[in-house]
């Protein structure tokens, strides 16, 4: 271990500093995407009808939802708290947009006020954490089976289908001659949008330092109950948003819409590196995360794996990525101690 | 053209090695971010692009005619772990190995909406001969059932019907249902009565299409059986067992109780067999699993019930799927086809194809039923 530290020579910083290799590949993110890599090279070459542009574009299809509220989600998590309420925001926005539709109301109205409701969850979200002070996840967990009620409430067991269908051929279809569908649109302008405030900016400097420590953060000049109730909306909102797309994608408003997504989500970004404690990661690791467990469930779905050993690998891949994570984390913490000792007795 | 995307972007990263003073740690993660998407997008759409050529669409199968052999017959249950779909799974497994195709169940673990969205496209992939689904919504997977249809792959559902299949696997009729729930009953009763109805919700759409058949049936079969009250149980146990005695202990001259609900005809006999005073004095039948009902069927409570057998559902939609793969049927009405075991049968309106007659259950074949 040491022997690497005393092969470098005379300059100080390099000592502090990683050797580049390593400091891109031990990292969480480029790892998951070496591996994601990995994975579909194997199931290019060994499994069989996985080279072909369906299977990027089916797995992009059924990965947009999950792609679309990772990040949002991740910013929260980031920051140490968790949004769980995701999945029935979304439920809530795809059964109102339903109504509205079904009582005439055009597309675009109808869209925009489910995504207002959205925002409004997110605002209580967000207040019940910041003002009251409620652990997130218990919160979450709470407006999670409450909305979930809301919108099975609000159509029962019926369905509204009425919704043009040229709009769901309109989002499935590829991008040109990419095997991308138009529905990825919205998700790299979230992703972008949502990755530029979080690695970018002032505010995202703040996220994570909340997610570091909270009171720290607070008296460096943080405002730290604006940026977690900001960040609750936000992600209301784009669930929300994301209700409005699922329902045309399926040309199906229903409540039970986007049931378990929440744990799709977070099984994502955790899967990508983002510490559940907040103050790491990144929204790249957490969208690779996410394209990695689509890939993998779509390889393995082509092998004819059933789908309780598909939850089993998946699950197994995400203790195994957040083991290896850590022990990389206490090895490098060991590495830094040496590095800074040794200094000491240098020059 | 992959290598030049990810080449410029290296350069400033071996720039900071040499510089570390200029190289703050973000703008070192915002590069690595852009340079590992630039090189996971371009993996994934050169990964496209180059087998798009080759690989293309599973389109070129279609069936011409004839032979169904070795083509895949993939079943989708509503979820897995269902027994009733485990059993309809295995009379499907029986039928296509009978006409020597692949069998292959897959399925998600949840009932969702849209969790078999990813199983038909991966079928469709695999250029699977058919598709046999029990729908978990009529809509939400018409897009990937309709794309599976255009790859050539048949589409037939059973139990719950989508607005885009070739073919529908009707359990029973509603006038099937009813037909028989009304036989048993008027034949216990030599056709003299008072006869009471526990449905499960009142706002079902099939259960009150059932009852409204039930009654018809009677007064048109039975008319000197007379229903006397319709009670609901809203497919709660407890509600079920209280609507059961309400309706006993209302009408004192009760002879019997036809339960066209899985839970109410269950919480039925729960009450009949917590009340001995009621037993043989009312007599229960309904529409109920075996598994559920066989204890009561042992200790006399319920003589007789129906409900199709899912078995044969699958065996007669695995026949279906045969037929239409072969290219003997197209799903249109009139097609007719053979169903092994189980006979001939006739695609009726809207590509409908009608399992047959409620199955009777008693003592003597309530045990040899998993569902």
């Amino acid at each position: 271990m040491t022997a690497v530290a005393e092969r470098a020579p005379a300059p100080a910083y390099l000592r502090h500093d990683k050797p580049l290799w390593r400091r891109v590949l031990l990292r969480t993110d480029t790892a998951l995407l070496v591996v994601l890599i990995a994975v579909i090279l194997w199931a290019t070459v060994s499994v069989p009808f996985f080279a072909q542009p369906f299977t990027y574009s089916t797995v992009l299809l059924a990965m947009a939802p999950i792609l679309l509220m990772v990040p949002p989600v991740t910013l929260i998590v980031v920051t140490g708290e968790i949004d769980l309420s995701v999945g029935s925001v979304l439920g809530v926005s795809s059964a109102i947009f339903g109504l509205l539709v079904q009582h005439g109301l055009p597309l675009a109205l109808a869209a925009i006020v489910s995504v207002l409701a959205g925002s409004l969850i997110g605002a209580l979200n967000g207040l019940l954490v910041t003002v009251l002070g409620v652990p997130s996840l218990a919160v979450t967990i709470g407006t999670l089976a409450l909305f979930r009620g809301v919108a099975v409430g609000l159509l029962g067991t019926t369905a509204i289908t009425s919704f043009p269908g040229d709009a769901a051929t309109w989002l499935r279809a590829n991008i040109g001659n990419l095997a991308v569908p138009r529905i990825i649109l919205v998700v790299v302008v979230v992703a972008v949008l949502f990755g530029v405030v979080l690695h970018a900016t002032t505010a995202g400097r703040g996220i994570f330092a909340i997610g570091l420590s909270s009171e720290t953060a607070l008296f460096s000049g943080v405002a730290v109950n604006r940026t977690k109730l900001l960040l609750f909306v936000a992600s209301g909102t784009v669930a929300a948003l994301t209700g409005v797309l699922f329902t045309l994608l399926y040309s199906n408003a229903i409540g039970t819409n986007g049931i378990g997504l929440e744990l799709q989500v977070v099984t994502a970004i955790v899967l990508g590196g983002v510490s559940i404690w907040g103050g790491r990661g990144t929204l790249f690791g957490a969208i690779v995360g996410a394209l990695l467990i689509g890939v993998l469930s779509k390889a393995l779905q082509l092998l004819n794996v059933g789908s309780d050993v598909i939850g089993v690998i998946t699950g197994g891949a995400l203790i195994l990525s957040v083991v290896v994570a850590s022990v990389a984390g206490f090895v490098s913490r060991r590495r830094r101690t040496a590095a800074v000792v040794q200094p000491s007795g240098g020059p | 053209m992959r290598k030049p995307a990810v080449r410029p972007p290296l350069s400033p990263l071996n720039h900071t090695k040499g510089n570390p003073v200029t190289s703050p740690k973000s703008v070192r993660r915002r590069w690595l971010g852009s340079v590992a998407a630039v090189a996971a997008s371009s993996l994934l759409i050169t990964g496209c692009a180059s087998s798009s050529g080759g690989g293309s669409s599973s389109s070129s199968g279609g069936s011409s005619g004839g032979g169904v052999d070795g083509k895949t017959v993939v079943f989708i249950p509503k979820s897995l772990g269902n027994k009733y779909f485990q059993a309809s799974d295995k009379g499907g497994k029986t039928a296509v190995e009978e006409f020597k195709g692949k069998f292959q169940e897959v399925g998600p673990t949840e009932a969702s909406p849209t969790a078999q969205s990813s199983f038909i496209q991966t079928a469709t992939q695999q250029q699977a001969g058919a598709i046999v689904l029990a729908a978990n919504d009529p809509n939400a997977v018409c897009a990937d059932l309709k794309a599976a249809q255009q790859a050539g792959v048949k589409v037939v559902t059973f139990d719950s019907d989508t607005k885009c299949r070739d073919l529908f696997i009707n359990q029973v009729t509603v006038q099937g249902v009813a037909d028989g729930l009304v036989d048993l009953m008027g034949k216990h009763l030599n056709g003299t009565g008072k006869v009471g109805i526990e449905s499960g919700g009142p706002n079902a759409t099939n259960l009150n299409a059932w009852v409204d058949a039930i009654k018809a049936t009677m007064a048109k079969k039975y008319p000197n059986v007379q229903i006397v009250d319709v009670v609901y149980g809203n497919d709660v146990d407890a509600d079920s067992y209280n609507a059961a005695k309400g309706l006993i202990q209302n009408h004192p001259d009760l002879n019997g109780i036809i339960a066209p609900d899985s839970v109410a005809v269950k919480e039925a006999g729960h009450f009949l067999s917590d009340s001995p005073q009621y037993q043989g004095k009312v007599w229960l039948t309904g529409l109920g699993l075996p598994s559920e009902l066989k204890d009561y069927v042992h200790s006399g409570v319920i003589e007789q019930f129906g409900l199709w057998n899912p078995e044969d559902l699958g065996f007669l939609a695995a026949y279906a799927a045969k037929a239409l793969m072969a290219g003997d049927i197209k799903g249109k009405e009139g097609d007719k086809f053979e169903a092994g075991k189980l006979g001939s049968y006739t695609v009726g309106k809207d590509g409908e194809v009608v399992l047959g007659p409620l199955k009777v259950f008693d003592k003597s074949n309530v045990d040899q039923f998993s569902f």
